[in-house]
């Protein structure tokens, strides 16, 4: 468990709304129930809520739930559904806090999502190795005295949250990421909805509130509360629920940051925003797609002016290469090539034309991979580059005086077996 | 109607011989993986797409109807 699951999540307010919804949660049983009261039946209406509520999902890619439902429900033939819990992003701790403090709400979406789809098989997956996690779930699931859910435990790797990776896994492969839609073949080769547990989370919430209440807080587009991890260089690092709208300062302020220099908006998988563009941007999409940004899974890494960023930038492009599934050839070679190039940037004697090849590969690595892992690099860099294109300036005139901090994490991916 | 090559990342080795048959179509990375450019393939040069098609080694070119281009991994 890291040090930001562990803490006490901070919640924000908004004036006339009820917040925290998710984290207001149990966690044990008893708690959970007088909170919600008990797991209401899956109406025939539940899929219209979901749709007029316009959950999406918050794994990272915010499809719209209701219309993964449907794509499942009416695919034919028996099905499945994934709690998808195993968050390999080593920023993120909104899944790992979640399952800890609200078990019963991602169990009873995961319940009601099951009904929904007509699936006889559910399966709630974390990683392994973390017993806070690992613990509270395995008691949430003897409380319920249910033999519908299965608990599947999965490597330490990113790659292990990818759907189609996660689909390999529980199907008993190596749990590398393929060309096939889980919707249409996935576990036991059957259609299979995967859900983040935030989002089943919601969903359970949905089922009893219903769509006006959930519209309550968020914007038109985003309705809604989500987690998000405040991470990097804050005294008060955290998973905090806010409404969907929230000014980024605001919850800057709350986790405690520094004078930011940048802003890292989505995890490994997002990118960089400067300091000049952050009063004006809120956690919402439309604002964030305003300036080429989104929310993705919910991270948020503060970077100060006292920190490399070059060698931040090393770090988690040899993090990329070390989590490429090694399957396409241009995630493998590619990365590999960006992890280098990038890492010799930020050490003795680095080469003027660095910046320019790293773009240049960047180009040509971008959309080429089975999964969005190569993508995900690519985003990282690029916006790495053009942020701080001073500090990579300074580099190659042998003159960054920043420390090399190590603040962004970039643990070592579970050995392919 | 019209016919679009895509390539399976996974299985594409890098051998290249799709790039020596259609270089206006297709290049070769810097690692040496092809490159497919998306438009449409002309209908005069359908038969050498089919021809890269079935010279690759394992298979991993294909050749797709479609009324838009294929979208998503495989570009």
């Amino acid at each position: 468990m890291t040090a930001t699951a562990t803490r006490a999540p901070v919640i924000t307010t908004t004036p006339g709304a009820t917040l925290p919804r998710l984290l207001a949660d149990g966690p044990d049983l008893r708690a959970h129930v007088a909170r919600h009261g008990p797991l209401p039946p899956t109406s025939s209406g539940l899929l219209m809520s979901l749709e007029q509520a316009g959950l999406k999902g918050r794994g990272g890619a915010a499809f719209c739930t209701a219309r993964k439902v449907t794509s499942v429900a009416t695919a034919g033939g028996e099905t499945v559904v994934v709690a998808n819990g195993s968050e390999g992003e080593p920023l993120s701790a909104k899944d790992k806090v979640l399952l800890t403090k609200a078990p019963h709400l991602v169990l009873d979406g995961l319940a009601l999502a099951a009904d929904l789809v007509g699936a006889d098989r559910r399966i709630l997956c974390i990683e392994r190795g973390n017993p806070v996690v690992e613990g509270a779930v395995r008691r949430a699931l003897s409380e319920r005295g249910e033999s519908g859910a299965e608990l599947f435990t999965t490597p330490r790797r990113y790659l292990s949250g990818q759907e189609n990776a996660l689909v390999d896994l529980i199907n008993g492969g190596r749990g590398k990421p393929a060309l096939d839609r889980p919707f249409v073949r996935g576990v036991d080769g059957r259609p299979t909805l995967v859900d983040n547990v935030e989002t089943l989370a919601h969903l359970a919430l949905i089922a009893r509130y219903g769509p006006r209440w959930y519209r309550e807080v968020g914007t038109a587009e985003d309705p809604g509360t989500t987690l998000v991890t405040v991470a990097g260089s804050v005294s008060r690092p955290g998973v905090f629920e806010v409404a969907h709208g929230w000014h980024l300062e605001e919850l800057l302020a709350h986790a405690g940051s520094c004078k930011p220099r940048a802003v890292l908006l989505g995890g490994y998988y997002g990118r960089w925003a400067g300091a000049g563009k952050l009063s004006e941007l809120r956690l919402d999409s439309a604002s964030l797609r305003r300036e080429g940004l989104s929310l993705g899974c919910g991270v948020i890494a503060v970077l100060d002016d006292a920190t490399c960023a070059v060698a931040e930038m090393a770090r988690v492009a040899t993090w990329f290469a070390a989590n490429s599934a090694g399957q396409c050839g241009a995630c493998t070679w590619g990365l590999r090539d960006l992890a280098h190039t990038t890492s010799a940037l930020g050490a003795d004697g680095p080469d003027s034309q660095s910046p320019g090849r790293l773009m240049r590969w960047a180009n040509m690595i971008d959309g080429r991979g089975a999964c969005r892992l190569p993508d995900g690099a690519v985003a990282f860099l690029r916006t790495a580059l053009e942020v701080f294109a001073d500090e990579v300036q300074e580099h190659l005139e042998g003159g960054c005086s920043r420390a090399r901090r190590h603040l962004l994490p970039t643990p070592a991916p579970e050995p392919w077996v | 109607m019209s016919s679009h090559l895509t390539v399976d990342p996974i299985v594409c080795d890098g051998h290249g011989i799709c790039a020596e048959l259609l270089p206006e179509h297709i290049t070769l990375d810097d690692w040496g993986f092809p490159i497919i450019n998306p438009a449409a393939i002309p209908g005069h040069r359908l038969a050498d797409a089919r021809r890269a098609v079935k010279h690759c080694p394992v298979l991993a070119l294909r050749l797709r109807q479609a009324t838009s281009p294929p979208d998503g991994v495989a570009k």
